[in-house]
């Protein structure tokens, strides 16, 4: 059976339907879910896509953390359930405590859409496995605060587990050590500031977002490890 | 100040100016007020006419011309005159389209005035039931190389991408314009595309006493008052710093979050058909919206002002009907249906106020407009709905061909020196646009096959709810002010010429097109001449193409220091495109392609002279400083079938059928020399071209010419011959350098890092750089 995909909704998130899009293309069935709801049960994998969550005031996820439905995400994380962040997602991830960093304003101080180049270190998390470690992959960011950061230790941390998931090649933003996406020490909870959705059909210039995508599905078709 | 009015309408405020002067009134409007209340307007009524009555609101001076203009096409669903331009792009799809500026907010305060312009524009698309899918910003500033241009630049084009990211809506092209005209009157205009299911249409208008009127959205705040009156239907002095900061407070300030629930909000109503009618606020707030859905519908409304959510305290009546605040909608429902509209706007934590009621119209006159406080309280004002916007008066301004025309087009360039280095005048006529919409999310929807940058931009017509279709969209948007300071009727033909190319460069056949005029004080003789010539020029280039005027914008008073702007008619042109199933060529070239010129001249006599017309050009006006001369001509019948025959070639490529068409790029700006100098730097690829006898020909911006790059020369030129489209073998695509002739000889890398860093190196050093 394909897997379903709850793409979470908070008000003024804006790449809902691409995500979902994306999601049924490649066979999956998708749908929204409120920002209201208290429970993802039911899915196989969930979807915080881009946006600007609570238009982002405060700062990006910073409002978006208290919404009802991030218990029921958190919920469905530490059951082993594959969760992907993109682009404002990820910001909520961070906010929310469920993945390490945080995401400020862009080396330049300006907002940038331009596609990117991203190289895959990992081959074992929710969104990357089974896909060879050193694929690059030419996907679109979209953002204002997707510079990456963290303390030393963190960085130290994610290095030794292996917990960074995608870098740029050519970093556009300065996040530190190149980070693009990172996950937690399960590696089923991944945020990554590029957007695959958007570069999932070659009549949009790139399908190397697939690559991703098609993992995160095959994930959540497999049944959660135990422990 | 007496707010709830008693009569007193000639009040003399401290300055000893009299009350309907100062809200912009002049005594003869004033008299007229009079005339259809047969009373003594008070103060708020006159300032209800006032902000209507504006030239903003009313196109007072324009209108008389804009009648001129062809508007209808069997795909016409919604002409001129309603929020949006709409027609039937087939599958049971509509597309909306409009374009307006905002021109004055973004000179005195650009992030918020450009930040406003877009909100405003999306308002007018979702009005329609569209959801607006698209946003395009041609932008007009004076020398960038001074740092006051520079932080206009900079706060417009954050205004935007702040505005229009966060809003949830992709900005896919543009144009940007530097001109010593612009430095003290930026040029701001936005356009927006939006789609429905074709049913799903609606108009601005309230029908049925005992419905509702429901505000939705923002409250009301003190923000924009007298918007289009104070600051949007006068010029500027000139630079004065105090008179800016006095006008700031008329800037509104825009809120996207408010504004992209305020979007899912309507769409949630429309589609479960819970309004009989919906209007956006804009300028002229309340009253407008008001007014306007009351007139439409032949009916009156009753408005309770007390009834207004308000953002702060003390507010007075004529504040609060002309307070231009964002993010508000006045949505028309039954009282039966007041309780599920009110669902869906708490689930969207939108606001929701009843704040009037529609009303019968008396036997024996047109539906009032009454302001109360509270439904059974006082009235406060109390005037025909339909005087606001249709007896709003009409002026045959004076029209004057400027004194010095003849002198002007009597002086050509063609006599200024030959350049040493063609090279040289190329380079300098490259500019990179990626730094201005790299900030702009220009991607979101995954519609979006050609972004910015090219000739024009492509979409998928899909969206949310839509019916599914293989079709696709073309949007651009042109202009070409130099051509029009010197002959605006033949100026603003060729831009409506070269919009049709541009869509005709992706495969698009163009069905509708918009327009927003922007040109100086309308009571000078000279600039309603341009006004008067510009819309001849679009009217008739629009009848030769057979392409309908949907809508558009006027805005006069671009003025400062009494130095009118030049004429700038921006163009915004839609196409369809039948069966969008791979990507069209594009700007770029293939090593080895056979370049070939399609040139709607060759082969008709005299179409051109020899050597051809300078004037007008990038090169003698940016680089010469000649802005004199005779322009070179346009055949319209001849750029007809140019049109028609690109469109028909690149659409089979486009379709999945064998391509022909390997690159393309129209020759406008900098001519042929600049034209294949982006090619190249687009693609990596270099150029070898022979046949361009000086730098008449090199510069030349004669129009209907188009740059093909093929794989297949022989297919192109029989198809050319057939269709009796002229063409000439320009040369090859390869290599890493460009040469044409002995004129230029220049590496591509040189010429890539030249275009690349223009902007860049301008720009990019305002801000600071944190890690």
């Amino acid at each position: 059976m394909a897997p379903r995909v709850g793409v979470v909704l908070f008000p003024g998130t804006n790449c809902e339907y691409d995500a979902l899009h994306a999601v049924e293309r490649l066979g999956g069935t998708a749908e929204l879910l409120w920002h209201g709801a208290t429970s993802a049960s039911g899915y196989d994998a969930l979807i915080l896509p881009g946006g600007f969550a609570h238009g982002d005031y405060l700062r990006p996820g910073a409002i978006a953390r208290f919404s009802p439905v991030m218990d029921a995400v958190a919920a469905f994380a530490s059951e082993g359930g594959p969760v992907v962040g993109i682009c404002n997602g990820f910001q909520v991830l961070t906010e929310a405590g469920l993945l390490p960093g945080a995401l400020q304003k862009n080396r330049g101080l300006r907002f940038v859409c331009a596609t990117t180049t991203l190289r895959v270190e990992r081959d074992d998390t929710a969104l990357t496995a089974g896909v060879p470690v050193g694929t690059e992959l030419a996907i679109p960011i979209n953002h204002f605060e997707g510079n990456y950061t963290c303390d030393a230790a963190t960085l130290a941390e994610l290095r030794d587990e292996g917990r960074i998931v995608l870098r740029y090649v050519d970093n556009p933003n300065g996040s530190v050590d190149d980070i693009a996406g990172v996950c937690n020490a399960g590696r089923n909870v991944v945020g990554l500031m590029p957007h695959p959705e958007r570069a999932s059909d070659p009549l949009l210039g790139s399908e190397d977002g697939i690559v991703l995508l098609q993992a995160l599905l095959r994930t959540a078709a497999t049944p959660a490890p135990v422990g | 100040m007496d707010p709830s009015g008693d009569g007193q309408a000639d009040v003399v405020d401290g300055s000893g100016v009299p009350l309907h002067r100062a809200l912009g009134l002049t005594d003869a409007e004033r008299d007229e007020v009079e005339g259809i209340l047969g009373r003594s307007p008070n103060h708020l009524e006159l300032a209800l006419f006032a902000v209507m009555w504006s030239e903003h609101c009313s196109y007072k001076s324009s209108r008389i011309h804009l009648r001129r203009l062809p508007t209808e096409g069997p795909h016409v669903l919604v002409g001129p005159g309603e929020n949006a331009g709409v027609i039937d792009a087939g599958d049971g799809i509509a597309v909306a389209i409009r374009i307006e500026s905002h021109n004055h907010p973004s000179a005195i305060e650009p992030y918020q005035g450009a930040a406003t312009g877009v909100g405003g524009i999306l308002r007018d698309i979702f009005t329609m039931g569209a959801r607006p899918i698209a946003v395009m910003d041609p932008l007009f500033f004076g020398d960038p190389t001074e740092a006051k241009q520079q932080w206009l630049i900079e706060g417009v084009v954050a205004g935007i991408s702040g505005y229009g990211n966060s809003v949830g809506v992709p900005t896919i092209g543009g144009e940007l314009t530097f001109n010593p005209c612009y430095s003290q009157n930026p040029l701001v205009n936005v356009l927006c595309m939006g789609v429905l299911p074709t049913e799903r249409l609606v108009l601005g208008q309230a029908s049925g006493p005992g419905n509702l009127a429901v505000l939705l959205g923002s409250s009301t705040g003190r923000d924009g008052i007298g918007g289009v009156s104070v600051l949007a239907s006068a010029g500027f002095g000139g630079g004065d710093e105090a008179e800016e900061a006095a006008k700031r407070p008329s800037v509104q300030v825009g809120d996207p979050y408010e504004e992209k629930r305020l979007i899912e909000a309507c769409l949630e109503l429309l589609d479960a058909k819970l309004v009989v009618g919906i209007q956006d606020l804009g300028g002229a707030g309340l009253v407008c919206a008001t007014s306007e859905t009351a007139a439409r519908g032949g009916v009156g409304m009753d408005v309770d002002v007390s009834a207004v959510p308000r953002r702060e305290p003390g507010m007075v009546d004529y504040e609060v009907m002309t307070s231009e605040s964002q993010e508000r909608m006045l949505a028309i429902v039954t009282p039966e249906d007041l309780e599920r509209v009110q669902e869906v706007c708490a689930k969207w934590e939108v606001r929701a106020a009843v704040v009037g009621k529609v009303t019968e119209a008396p036997a024996d006159g047109p539906g009032r407009l009454r302001i109360l406080d509270g439904f059974d309280g006082p009235v406060l004002g109390d005037v025909p709905a339909v005087a606001l916007s249709e007896d709003a008066p009409l002026y045959r301004r004076p029209l004057a061909r400027p004194a010095d025309q003849d002198a002007r087009l009597a002086d050509d360039p063609g006599a200024l020196p030959a350049p040493t280095d063609c090279g040289h005048d190329v380079l300098a006529m490259l500019a990179d646009p990626t730094w201005v919409y790299r900030q702009y999310d220009h991607q979101l929807f995954l519609n979006t096959v050609e972004g910015p940058g090219g000739d024009s931009a492509v979409l998928r017509l899909a969206a949310p709810g839509l019916p599914a279709s293989e079709r696709g969209l073309a949007l651009t948007t042109d202009s070409n002010p130099t051509w029009c300071s010197l002959d605006p009727r033949a100026g603003t033909a060729a831009t409506v010429a070269e919009a049709a190319l541009n869509l005709a460069c992706s495969g698009a056949t163009p069905k509708a097109v918009v327009n927003c005029c922007n040109f100086g004080n309308p009571e000078h003789p000279e600039v309603m001449w341009q006004l008067s010539e510009a819309i001849d020029g679009m009217a008739e280039a629009c009848l030769a193409l057979g392409i309908p005027v949907i809508g558009g914008n006027v805005s006069l008073y671009n003025e400062s220091f009494g130095q009118d702007i030049d004429p700038t008619p921006v163009i915004g042109a839609l196409g369809l495109i039948d069966h969008l199933a791979a990507r069209p060529p594009g700007v770029t070239l293939v090593d080895g392609g056979t370049l070939v010129l399609l040139d709607a001249s060759v082969g008709h006599a005299g179409a051109h002279r020899t050597p051809p017309s300078l004037a007008g050009s990038r090169w003698a006006v940016q680089l010469r400083h000649h802005r004199n001369g005779t322009l070179p001509p346009l055949d319209l019948a001849g750029h007809g079938r140019l049109v028609d025959f690109v469109a028909g070639l690149v659409a089979e490529g486009v379709a999945g059928g064998r391509a022909i068409v390997q690159g393309i790029h129209d020759v406008s700006g900098g001519g042929l020399g600049v034209a294949l100098a982006e090619l190249a730097v687009r693609s990596g690829v270099g150029v070898r071209v022979s046949g361009v006898a000086d730098h008449h020909e090199l510069f030349t911006e004669a129009p209907s010419r188009v740059i093909v790059c093929t794989t297949d020369s022989h297919s192109l030129l029989s198809r050319a011959t057939d269709a009796g489209v002229g063409f000439r073998v320009l040369g090859s695509a390869g290599g890493d350098r460009i040469v044409i002739d002995d004129l230029v000889d220049v590496a591509v890398a040189e010429a890539t890092a030249v275009w690349r860093g223009r902007l860049p190196d301008l720009l990019d050093d305002l801000a600071p750089v944190t890690n």
